[in-house]
């Protein structure tokens, strides 16, 4: 928040200690090379720097935002054209976001991590590999267990609240 | 506003939002993202199981130099590439393919034209524009057909398709598409394999049309 309030730099490498190793590990773990992983970390953060204007706490947690960098800059790295993107919302410059929302999507987050800590491990593990990108749209659909389902009841309130808000933002 | 009734299914926006989706797929995912509130919220949904995922990820050593370099970045200047806005009917998604400009369509008989946006071992995806009332030959697929209504509708056997609707159709349909009356109907379509089709004019056409 202070890095998209006030281009905070302290609060930028604190948000750097936190996620640029955390990064690296996801990164490693799509089976990049250490070195080509730096560079992915770096040009991330650089880009979580470079568009903090645009996000928006009370519609997206910092590290679901930083994971869709970070899977965007991975797939373009590998392909020729970059990948397709929806529309941005445009927002409207210098509004407060709302704290009760940030602190409601906040809880409903930490409520969706528990749920996915308390799977058993396979399916944790399943998890893992579909948002790590290891499994193909059908191995999504066909591997029973993959609780696609408690994703979105998980963050139902979030969704209800994320619909309302876009529909008075049309 | 519309209202969409056909949505993308759990499973492929998942994909997309971890970036296993065939190009031609993440195309019409992107595009129906940016008409669809909904399955704007339900992508948001999975950036944060993405984000818990990320958040999971045993932290990494980072060389000594890492931090103090990007830092050192900060100040640089840098292109913010404006990405492409939506023109008429066709959201920012599709504009980028067609590189800003009106799709050429290209006939392809009985009224019906097509624009190829992408062909390439992944898969196709184009648009099609159908006259009202008029129907696309009995074709089934090879692969995944998904099909998103850009203006118009149309109607198959398995129901009616308004503006913003998505058509996901297996190899296992053959289906005969028919525009519905008003305006013509205009749909991205992108298939991960050639379409085949079960007349013979247009199956002799199919490489010449690449449809």
């Amino acid at each position: 928040m202070a890095v998209r309030d006030h281009r905070d730099r302290a609060a930028f490498a604190e948000l750097f200690d936190y996620f640029a190793p955390r990064l690296k590990g996801f990164i490693l773990r799509t089976g990049t090379g250490a070195a080509q992983a730096e560079e992915i970390v770096q040009e991330v953060m650089l880009t979580v720097w470079r568009k903090a204007d645009q996000f928006d706490p009370s519609r997206a947690q910092v590290s679901a935002w930083i994971y869709q960098i970070a899977r965007n800059r991975q797939i373009d790295m590998f392909r020729k054209e970059s990948r397709p993107l929806p529309e941005e919302l445009n927002q409207e410059p210098d509004t407060e976001p709302d704290a009760s929302q940030v602190l409601g999507l906040e809880q409903e987050a930490a409520r969706l991590k528990e749920a996915l800590n308390n799977l058993k491990p396979e399916q944790r593990e399943m998890i893992h590999q579909a948002y790590l990108g290891e499994l193909t749209h059908k191995e999504i659909s066909t591997r029973t267990g993959l609780p696609l389902g408690t994703i979105k009841s998980r963050i139902r309130l979030g969704l209800e609240r994320l619909r309302h808000d876009l529909k008075d933002m049309r | 506003m519309t209202t969409i009734s056909h949505h993308i299914p759990d499973s492929m926006l998942a994909a997309y939002a971890a970036g296993t989706l065939p190009a031609p797929f993440a195309l019409v995912i992107a595009t129906h993202v940016s008409m669809c509130s909904d399955c704007r919220a339900s992508l948001e949904a999975h950036h944060v199981a993405g984000g818990v995922v990320l958040e999971d990820c045993a932290p990494a050593s980072l060389s000594s130099d890492l931090k103090a370099n990007v830092l050192d970045m900060l100040d640089q200047p840098f292109d913010d590439v404006p990405r492409p806005k939506r023109s008429g009917i066709y959201p920012g998604p599709v504009m980028e393919q067609l590189k800003g400009k009106p799709p050429r369509w290209k006939p392809l008989g009985g009224g019906v034209k097509q624009t190829i946006l992408s062909s390439s071992d992944e898969g196709s995806a184009r648009l099609l524009f159908i006259p009202a009332g008029q129907a696309v030959p009995d074709h089934g697929h090879n692969g995944l057909e998904l099909t998103l209504v850009l203006q118009g509708s149309f109607s198959d056997d398995t129901g009616y398709f308004g503006t913003g609707d998505l058509e996901v159709a297996d190899e296992d349909l053959e289906h005969i598409p028919i525009a519905g009356a008003g305006l013509p109907c205009i749909c991205l379509a992108a298939t991960d394999a050639p379409l085949r089709f079960n007349s013979l004019v247009p199956r002799l056409l199919q490489p010449i049309f690449r449809i």
